[in-house]
């Protein structure tokens, strides 16, 4: 036995840590590049009842690597039953639970608003406070390209919601570590 | 066939067709025993029968379309039960993927759900590689089920084979084997700790071939032992220790002991709905150390205290021998025992045994031991006799025991009996089957007399679907519904029409002797019991209730 340490465990002082955690998280999964790995995975959360929030399937720098980034809500699934489930997958390389502190994540959207010349400025004066930019002027709409936290575009959403929102485009989130580890 | 070869297959059990001809052209010469069964699913659960008899892994083939979805319900099986097999399936040729063509069938798609992992073929080439991983994944970790799906002309193109030197390794598949010893230190600490231990034990012990190391931590200081139906046979039913199944059908002991605890050890086993009962009252005193070697099992069902991801054959010796280390004071426990005596002796397995005329199935399930001396390899199908089976057969070995826990596959029994008999055909094999069961896969008795396989079969026939018919007695007002078996065939003349020999028993009496009178015949038989009608089965846990509401056969009646 190691020095020091008691020959007993006392049973009242085991606890089973909680399942979940309460906030969102993001999910950064590195999968081979093959076919059908994300039916796998689409296929794993709808029979497990996990509901993804957004999904993002992009290449990496490695061509035989791809990856998927998904968000969802950790109040309502148990995000560690969730990574070891997929950890099951042959075909799923790595997992990586995005500390929020050290993760710079963003998304895109795109907003068509229906735009009269009378209320044009304003809208445009809305994009330039977001940082947005315009990326189609046709007669009667405007389109407006957004990057940023979920958060932001959701704020410019809200703004933008009385001008005649007539679609919207999100592509869900992609997120990196900050730092160099 | 040559990588079939090297993974050290010599039996398979399928059916040819359009889609997997080539294979079969190859197989004439391969020296492979093919062992042609007469249903696809049939195949399937003898690939799975042989693999829980020899710990090997089982292999079925199937040709694309229908013959691939009979495979289906077999592949699903393997996945709940954990039984390390690799199905192949043919598919149509390549350009006419996609295209609705003759005999097609998405059978990846199909089986995502329910397979450990899948490959369809897009090059000949792949095909050695992909049958090595195919049987690498199957076999380690977690054992479960395999699909390597060819399509036909990919599997009739010439490939160089060249012998595999290194052992396989895939980038997103290593399953953790030892342990980690910190974790295993406190899970001992804690068994010293405990008043009340339980060893809550299941297939996994079974799948780990660990039954002896899990019988050293049981004698290391008197801890009681239960098991799952998957695990029957790892810890012996006659060893002082083991206090009986657990859950919907255990012992009331073993439920009780379950409720009672403040420390359960599970191993290899994973809090099914079938052992915990309504989940919210499940062991309410106890701290959980759960050793499995599947990370996502951990803390799914109930929440672990102590978990350890590992090999029960690599971390049970540890435990072991941490445990001893420790030299604890074997009365601690004195007071436990004193309870879980009190409880078996007040709650013992009963039944009526009647006036003696009718045969009881308990009775029948007593008989068969007798008659095999304890010592058959028992199949099973699904249903009440399979409780009865695992309550009253007592298994003192593993791998005796072949039955489908998860999936609850009626019709599992005879063909996995083929399988199990192919796997070890030194061994008694019998198929307790039921009669609600057998009708569904009884085909397979073709397969027994054509390829001399001389498996029994013990039918426990009530004339219903006895489970069935014991839930609409119990909890829908007797309403019974479809749950008779009508005009069910004379079992006899159904055995003589294929070949096989056919017997009959209707008497209490005579049951032993005609069973080994069954047991000593030449080739497969099929003996016909006519047990008492509605009988149910006790004790049970009610669907949503906790294990201490246990429910026992009452007073008088049965």
């Amino acid at each position: 036995m190691e020095a020091g340490t008691p020959q007993v465990v006392k049973l009242e002082d085991l606890h089973v840590p909680g399942q979940l955690s309460g906030r969102k998280h993001i999910l950064s999964i590195l999968v081979e590049n093959k076919p059908g790995v994300l039916a796998r995975i689409a296929g794993l959360f709808s029979r497990r009842g996990f509901n993804i929030d957004t999904l993002a399937v992009g290449p990496t720098d490695d061509p035989s690597v791809s990856r998927i980034t998904l968000t969802l809500d950790g109040a309502v699934h148990p995000i560690d039953q969730v990574t070891k489930q997929l950890h099951k997958l042959v075909n799923v390389l790595k997992i990586r639970d995005m500390e929020p502190e050290e993760t710079v994540a963003r998304e895109m959207a795109m907003f068509k608003v229906s735009a009269a010349v009378e209320n044009r400025a304003e809208i445009i004066q809305f994009a330039e406070i977001f940082r947005a930019k315009i990326v189609d002027v046709a007669r009667r709409t405007v389109t407006i390209e957004v990057t940023g936290s979920a958060d932001k575009i959701e704020a410019f959403e809200r703004m933008i919601r009385p001008h005649g929102l007539i679609e919207m485009v999100r592509t869900g989130e992609i997120a990196i570590a900050r730092g160099g580890d | 066939m040559q990588s079939l070869k090297a993974e050290g297959v010599e039996n398979i059990f399928g059916i040819p067709g359009g889609a997997n001809l080539p294979t079969y052209d190859a197989l004439v010469d391969a020296g492979f025993r093919h062992i042609q069964v007469r249903h696809e699913q049939g195949g399937g659960h003898a690939a799975e029968g042989y693999a829980r008899a020899s710990g090997k892994v089982g292999v079925a083939f199937a040709t694309s379309g229908p013959g691939a979805t009979n495979l289906v319900t077999a592949i699903a099986d393997a996945m709940l039960d954990s039984t390390p097999t690799v199905f192949v399936t043919g598919q149509v040729r390549t350009e006419l993927i996609g295209t609705d063509g003759f005999q097609e069938a998405d059978i990846l798609g199909a089986t995502l759900p329910f397979v450990k992992h899948s490959f369809q073929v897009t090059d000949p080439r792949q095909i050695p590689e992909y049958v090595h991983e195919a049987f690498h994944v199957a076999s380690t970790g977690r054992p479960g089920p395999v699909l390597l799906d060819i399509p036909q002309d990919l599997s009739r193109a010439d490939i160089e084979y060249a012998p595999r030197t290194e052992p396989v390794e895939l980038a997103g598949y290593k399953p953790k084997r030892s342990g980690n010893i910190k974790q295993v230190r406190i899970a001992a600490k804690a068994l010293a700790g405990s008043r009340r231990p339980i060893l809550y034990t299941g297939g996994g012990v079974v799948n780990a071939n660990a039954s002896e190391e899990l019988r050293e931590l049981a004698a290391s200081d008197r801890f009681p032992v239960t098991s799952t139906l998957m695990g029957l046979g790892a810890f012996p039913a006659s060893n002082e220790n083991w206090l009986g199944m657990l859950g919907m059908h255990g012992t009331v002991t073993a439920n009780w002991a379950m409720d009672g605890a403040d420390l359960i050890v599970a191993i290899g086993a994973r809090f099914d709905d079938r052992i915990t009962g309504k989940l919210s009252e499940f062991a309410p005193n106890a701290k959980v150390v759960h050793i499995d070697i599947d990370p996502a099992e951990i803390s799914k069902n109930v929440g672990a205290h102590i978990p350890i991801v590992g090999d029960a054959k690599l971390v049970l010796p540890e435990l072991t021998r941490e445990y001893r280390a420790l030299q604890t004071d074997p009365s601690r426990l004195d007071a436990w025992w004193k309870q879980l005596r009190e409880w078996q002796e007040q709650h013992p397995l009963r039944y009526d045994p009647g006036d003696g005329t009718e045969i009881k199935p308990q009775f029948m399930i007593e008989a068969m031991h007798r008659a095999t001396g304890g010592e058959a390899i028992v199949t099973s199908d699904v249903g009440q006799h399979q409780m009865w089976a695992a309550q009253y057969y007592s298994f003192d070995e593993p791998r005796r025991w072949i039955n489908s826990g998860g999936l609850g596959t009626m019709g599992f029994g005879l063909p996995a009996a083929v399988g199990a008999k192919v796997a070890r055909p030194d061994e008694t094999v019998v198929c307790l089957a039921g009669d609600g069961s057998l009708i569904m896969t009884c085909q397979e008795l073709a397969t027994c007399v054509t390829e001399q396989i001389p498996v029994k079969v013990f039918l426990m026939n009530n004339g219903y679907m006895g489970m069935v018919r014991q839930w609409q007695e119990l909890f829908w007002d007797r309403r019974y519904s479809s749950v008779e078996m009508g005009a069910s065939p004379d079992w006899v003349k159904l055995a003589e029409a294929f070949g096989a020999t056919g017997m009959r028993c209707e008497v209490a009496d005579e049951l032993e002797g005609t069973m080994a009178k069954a047991l000593e015949a030449e080739g497969p038989v099929l003996l016909d019991v006519r047990v008492a009608q509605e009988e149910n089965c006790y004790p049970m846990i009610p669907p949503g209730s906790a294990a201490r509401d246990m429910v026992e056969a009452p007073e008088g009646v049965s």
